[in-house]
């Protein structure tokens, strides 16, 4: 069945990976085909593929060249990626807590005046977005999220922070973000959540997937402070919506 | 409990072992040994599976004590000065500090990285199938940070085995690579200026990446694209144009132009390179490097093939002699000579 979109091209990542690439921007439909790719690779179990990596708008794949060689490999990714996307809303969803402001969003201040609203109005576009997990990358669990009310797109800060608090909930260019680990970080800062989306010693260690839907909601510090205690003992303090 | 005692440590030295592929998807990298080859060797010197866990010793000097019990351990990797109480010992060989003994390793010399294995290898709780430090994340066993002095690492008292030694291949020549994933982010006079300097390693580097000091190598486009997944020995160009190599603690995207990527077979060579020492770059195809890749498997699996008794030290000088002289014969006869000796004593 031909394809409405174009093909995507194929690319090297050394003599062990190989990049499939569907659009150069970030684009929905592009990342949607990435995930179902990556979908139908874990289910073809292709010998001699080890591991696929889902970003914005590529596929990377591992394998072992002892098993098969990037040409075959190449013509496999571009034959499945022909097939047309699953129909879309099966996913999961999340719903996440987060304290906004004050000293765990200390720059919803800042983005408020950036934008001429009110913080509290910040807050309302942001609970108000329904996100997709686009991809899971840079340090363990940091959810990318697809989905941000555009009025909140802005450039990502001049100068990196070289720290920034585990369970960072963020802003950077097009994208919003779920931060799980202490990382440094260019993207601005609207709130901290006791969600983990990494927790070793926690079935499941790792909590998002792509494709997952998240949607966020408010709490006061206290209630983020009650979450944080239960989350450290190892409860998942997001809801979870099945599909 | 028998164990080997950290008795001082440099920087840059942490338990390491094959990693922890399988979950990069969720941003978690799967580190391990930088010098894969090194790691392997000194395994096979005391016995241990070739990826078993090991003290991957960073460039600065380090000293351990064996306690409650002898301790039979083997250095690969870079080249140091090493003394058991004082008897100098050799690299690329297993030996035994004795109960109370102390081994002292100098800087390493010519490499930056070298591995110490312990006989039976390193307990610890494994993480997805490791015990290797990535500090960052949490993770790692005995300690899940880079070793300090004080830290001691539980040991299988010394069996008594034969100490060995290792003759493993010397490579030399420029780092190859494959060009992409994002080559066509730079013009074709920046891939061959990458391709016609020299580089260095600078100080500033770490597990996590290898910073370049060269030439600037400038970006058609721009140094942002849309983060995308990385693999070790990813070369990408952040907006200075200073080309960082990403190692086994990498981030597992990024948002930099990747220009080229290190083949997998020369990986373990670039992570030896020390700093400030001058090294190329040579661009190859995709097939050779996979030609590469396959040979430099068939050389891990064949290791034991390697393995020669350190008190038939003299007889084996002569041997290697004979076979640099003789060719090939020689050494056939002589690998299945020692391979039965490598299969009597491996587990």
């Amino acid at each position: 069945m031909a394809t409405p979109f174009p093909q995507p091209r194929l690319l090297p990542a050394g003599d062990s990976a190989i990049v499939v690439e569907f659009a150069r921007a970030i684009d929905d439909i592009a990342n949607q085909r990435v995930l179902a790719l990556d979908k139908a690779v874990a289910a073809a179990s292709i010998e001699g593929v080890l591991e696929a990596v889902p970003t914005y708008r590529s596929l990377l794949v591992h394998y072992d060249p002892e098993l098969i060689d990037y040409g075959a490999l190449g013509a496999k990714l571009l034959a499945m990626a022909e097939a047309p996307l699953p129909p879309a809303g099966k996913a999961r969803r999340w719903r996440v807590p987060v304290a906004y402001g004050g000293e765990n969003g200390i720059d919803l201040e800042e983005v408020a005046k950036r934008l001429d609203i009110t913080p509290d109005e910040v807050v309302a576009r942001h609970t108000g977005g329904d996100y997709r997990v686009a991809m899971i990358g840079f340090t363990p669990g940091w959810s990318y999220l697809s989905g941000l009310d555009k009025s909140l797109h802005m450039p990502r800060r001049l100068s990196p922070r070289v720290f920034t608090p585990a369970g960072t909930i963020s802003v950077g260019g097009v994208q919003a973000g779920i931060q799980c680990l202490a990382a440094p970080s260019g993207w601005h800062l609207l709130g901290r959540t006791a969600v983990r989306t990494f927790q070793l010693h926690r079935d499941p260690v790792f909590l998002t997937q792509p494709g997952d839907r998240v949607t966020f909601y408010r709490v006061d510090e206290k209630t983020f402070a009650e979450q944080s205690r239960t989350a450290e003992a190892g409860e998942i303090v997001a809801e979870l919506i099945a599909a | 409990m028998t164990r080997l005692v950290v008795t001082s440590i440099g920087p840059a030295s942490s338990v390491q072992d094959r990693g922890r592929p399988g979950v990069q998807r969720y941003g978690l990298v799967p580190s391990g040994a930088m010098d894969r080859l090194s790691l392997a060797a000194a395994n096979m010197l005391v016995g241990n599976m070739p990826f078993a866990a090991c003290v991957e010793i960073g460039p600065f000097t380090a000293a351990f004590t064996a306690r409650d019990g002898a301790v039979h351990i083997a250095l690969a990797g870079a080249a140091r000065s090493a003394e058991i109480a004082g008897r100098p010992v050799a690299m690329d060989s297993s030996m035994t500090i004795g109960d109370g003994e102390t081994l002292t390793l100098g800087f390493a010399r010519g490499g930056a990285f070298s591995y110490l294995a312990i006989e039976g290898g390193i307990d610890g709780e494994e993480t997805f199938g490791s015990v290797a430090v990535n500090q960052r994340a949490g993770l790692g066993s005995p300690y899940p940070r880079p070793l300090q002095a004080g830290d001691e690492l539980p040991a299988r008292m010394a069996s008594g085995v034969t100490a060995r030694r290792i003759e493993l291949p010397s490579v030399s020549g420029p780092i190859r690579v494959v060009f992409g994933p994002q080559d066509d982010e730079f013009s074709e006079d920046a891939k061959m200026l990458f391709l016609d300097s020299e580089w260095k390693i600078s100080a500033t580097s770490d597990r996590m990446g290898y910073r370049l000091e060269g030439p600037v190598i400038q970006h058609l486009h721009g140094h942002n694209i849309v983060s995308d997944g990385t693999v070790s020995g990813s070369i990408q160009v952040p907006g200075n144009g200073a080309p960082i190599v990403l190692m086994a603690d990498r981030n597992t995207t990024g948002g930099y132009p990747k220009i080229a990527t290190v083949i997998t077979a020369d990986f373990g060579r670039l992570a030896q390179t020390p700093a400030g020492t001058a090294f190329r770059f040579k661009a190859v195809s995709v097939e050779e490097a996979q030609a590469e890749a396959r040979k430099f498997a068939e050389l891990l699996r064949s290791l034991s093939d390697r393995l020669r008794p350190i008190e038939n030290l003299e007889l084996n000088i002569e041997a290697l002699q004979a076979a640099n002289v003789a060719g090939s014969a020689v050494n056939a006869v002589d690998t299945a000579t020692w391979q039965a000796d490598a299969l009597v004593t491996n587990p």
